[in-house]
């Protein structure tokens, strides 16, 4: 089957398409969430060496290898935006960092509250920490330049700069834990080598991070909605909307 | 079940990373939402009272 994928670039077409993709990637994260629980705090059994602490790996890994991952989508629509000018990839660019700054500080908040039984300490200036906490800034620094530019078009192409420049922080975060001596622990999970740990805490991480996938998509696309909303107004296939959508509806 | 909030002594570890994702979700979607439905509000205000239906404007994306 042809499909037009050009259609799907402009605002109008997509914003439809983002709605039912918002509300089927929602219940695919409940779905994922409450199998991935099922297996972080029941099934899976304690940790030899650090009890229950070790659970807070379900919740950490997959935050942390969403900020990294949001960030580098984030810089690719960005990009894609600097290149072909189009409206659509800079509020993707838009939508996604929110919720990017969100995973990078919860795995940063995560990380405290495990470090602190492991490590005896909530907070050291190990690198991987502190490129974490850059690119918990850079995502905030993306933020505040959009609020502090008055003119969208703008703000897509400052933003996209910065989103691009910071992008040289997501591998400094992956191998910080190779090129330096750090208190962070290496990767326990590898595409490269076989895991170091139980099947069940692997599975658990993977769950997790399926549910962790599916929610960002949702919440994105939700948030895309509204900046299209917000952005493209004034246009007048927007009218079409209001037809379709009566008061106290607005919004699912 | 005291047992499984305990954490084998860890609950407040356990308990303060779950429970901030947890929050930090919800938030975070109450927030999406409330957005979206602000912005479809400003522009249900910013259009004529009779705004014309779709369909005669054409189909959504004939701008």
């Amino acid at each position: 089957m042809l499909i037009n994928w050009y259609r799907f670039s402009s605002p109008v077409s997509f914003y439809p398409l983002a709605g039912s993709m918002s509300s089927a990637f929602g219940v695919l994260a409940a779905l994922f969430a409450g199998a991935g629980l099922f297996v972080a705090l029941l099934l899976a059994p304690p940790d030899a060496t650090q009890g229950d602490a070790y659970r807070i790996i379900y919740i950490h890994v997959p935050a942390a290898w969403m900020a990294m991952f949001v960030y580098l989508v984030m810089a690719g629509w960005s990009a894609f935006a600097l290149g072909f000018g189009t409206r659509l990839s800079a509020m993707m660019a838009q939508a996604l960092a929110p919720t990017g700054a969100l995973m990078a500080a919860l795995a940063l908040w995560t990380g405290a509250f495990w470090g602190r039984p492991t490590w005896g300490t909530y907070w050291a200036w190990d690198a991987r920490m502190t490129s974490t906490l850059i690119l918990l800034f850079l995502y905030l620094g993306i933020i505040a330049l959009r609020n502090a530019i008055e003119d969208p078009r703008r703000a897509d192409r400052a933003c996209a700069v910065l989103a691009l420049v910071g992008a040289i922080n997501v591998p400094i975060i992956y191998f910080s834990v190779q090129w330096w001596n750090t208190l962070h622990q290496g990767s326990s999970i590898s595409l490269t080598v076989a895991p170091k740990m139980a099947m069940t805490m692997v599975a658990g991480i993977l769950i997790m991070t399926a549910a962790a996938w599916c929610y960002t998509l949702s919440v994105v696309l939700s948030r895309l909605q509204a900046i299209i909303v917000e952005r493209e107004r004034g246009a007048t296939w927007l009218e079409s909307l209001i037809d379709l959508r009566p008061a106290g509806d607005g919004a699912r | 079940m005291s047992e499984f909030f305990a954490m084998g002594g860890y609950a407040w570890y356990v308990w303060m990373s779950y429970g901030a994702c947890a929050l930090a979700l919800a938030l975070e979607l109450a927030f999406v939402r409330a957005r979206r439905k602000r912005a479809l509000e400003e522009l249900r205000m910013s259009t004529p009272a009779q705004p014309l239906r779709a369909s005669a404007l054409g189909a959504p994306g004939s701008r």
